[in-house]
């Protein structure tokens, strides 16, 4: 949510991955949803090794409304990570999970709305937070490599 | 079209090293506290009030992160206590390798307590475990006592609310009751103390707010080294 570039060499970072836009790699570093963004990719290709014949067309992620993240800076980085790399037409499935809290008192669960934690069965103020926090990879959809990967840019 | 499950955290490997510190900071009896706020809601001069109001040989030693300028390390050098300063570049919030690095060549056994003060800003430090044993949110008057709803996540994961800044609240619009109720609301039971650090007036009970932190951390250590 903060895209500074200063243009100044950042004291702390990684090396930039192969394949990156150089756009790309200056931004990495200054943004948060760059960093993020930057994380699901690794994950990918860490996947991406695992899985020698296969070609990804689409990642999964978990986001909770409490995970300070916002979904189209995500994807704006996102895509421009994967821009111009093997991974271009990688597509980016963002799951939003609500906050839900269970009741101390009666055990029930529930979405909070409006940031009313109160259990709707027995009113009890008494809840704690089950979910809602999520910043996690859920699955990756893969192809036979040579099939159908359509849109599938190569970098040779 | 095969679906392959990943089910782990995004940023896992910040989470392993912010694991390992959390680890350090037991075995050592270190309490770590995570400042988070806008930029100039006071997490520099509530550091101040504090390393004054401590003991000269207290244990304690503060990371300080900005994205430009060794300024807030200067301003907290003179009271004595090992300060470091994290120049994060132009990242808007401090990660556990940048807590690791600016570590290494402190002993924590000579630390009881470590306090960061994070890069000022209320969204992107949240997503950030740094091995904290808990965050604290700063929030100052002249803010609006809607920040709570606005940025509800880091007054969701924070134990503590320092408002700052009530020497003008006969300046400012702002209404203290709706702030309280409104990081109530994000985050049920949340403790609040109300300061200035220009006048003092109420920092005694941040002071206490942190020395029975520091108790009830030794205590919790004991109880799971014994």
């Amino acid at each position: 949510m903060f895209p500074v570039e200063t243009g100044l060499a950042p004291s702390v970072g990684k090396a930039a991955n192969a394949g990156e836009t150089r756009q790309a790699a200056s931004l990495r570093e200054f943004m948060h949803e760059m960093g993020i963004a930057n994380s699901v990719l690794e994950a990918v290709r860490t996947e991406m090794a695992l899985h020698p014949r296969t070609y990804p067309c689409k990642v999964g992620v978990r986001i909770g409304e409490m995970a300070a993240i916002d979904q189209d800076a995500l994807r704006f980085c996102f895509e421009a990570i994967i821009q111009e790399t093997d991974l271009a037409s990688l597509e980016l499935g963002i799951e939003v999970c609500p906050r839900r809290h269970r009741c101390q008192v009666c055990g029930r669960e529930f979405v909070v709305r409006n940031y009313d934690s109160r259990c709707p069965q027995c009113a009890s103020l008494e809840t704690t937070c089950i979910s809602g926090d999520e910043l996690e990879l859920a699955y990756l959809e893969v192809e036979e490599d040579g099939s159908s990967a359509v849109g599938a840019k190569s970098t040779q | 079209m095969d679906r392959v499950p990943l089910e782990r955290k995004v940023l896992s490997e910040n989470d392993r090293i912010a694991a390992e510190l959390r680890g350090q900071f037991q075995e050592h009896g270190v309490l770590c506290l995570n400042l988070i706020s806008s930029p100039g809601s006071g997490k520099t001069s509530l550091l101040e009030r504090t390393l004054e109001a401590l003991p000269p040989r207290d244990r304690v030693a503060v990371l300080t992160g900005d994205i430009q300028t060794e300024n807030d390390a200067n301003r907290l050098k003179r009271f004595h206590f090992p300060v470091k300063q994290i120049t994060t570049g132009g990242t808007c919030h401090l990660d556990a390798r940048m807590i690791e690095r600016h570590l290494a060549d402190w002993r924590l056994e000579d630390l009881d307590l470590l306090l960061i003060e994070n890069v000022g800003n209320l969204v992107c430090p949240s997503s950030y475990d740094l091995g904290e044993a808990t965050k604290v949110v700063v929030l100052s008057v002249t803010e609006g006592e809607d920040k709570p709803l606005k940025y509800p996540s880091i007054f969701f994961k924070s134990d503590l609310l320092v408002l700052n800044k009530i020497d003008l609240l006969p300046y400012v619009p702002f209404d203290i009751a709706a702030a309280a109720e409104n990081a109530r609301k994000v985050h049920p039971g949340m403790e609040i103390v109300k300061v200035s650090c220009l006048t003092g007036n109420g920092l005694h009970e941040w002071m206490m707010w942190l020395g029975e932190r520091r108790l009830a951390h030794k205590a919790l250590l004991q109880k799971t080294a014994s």
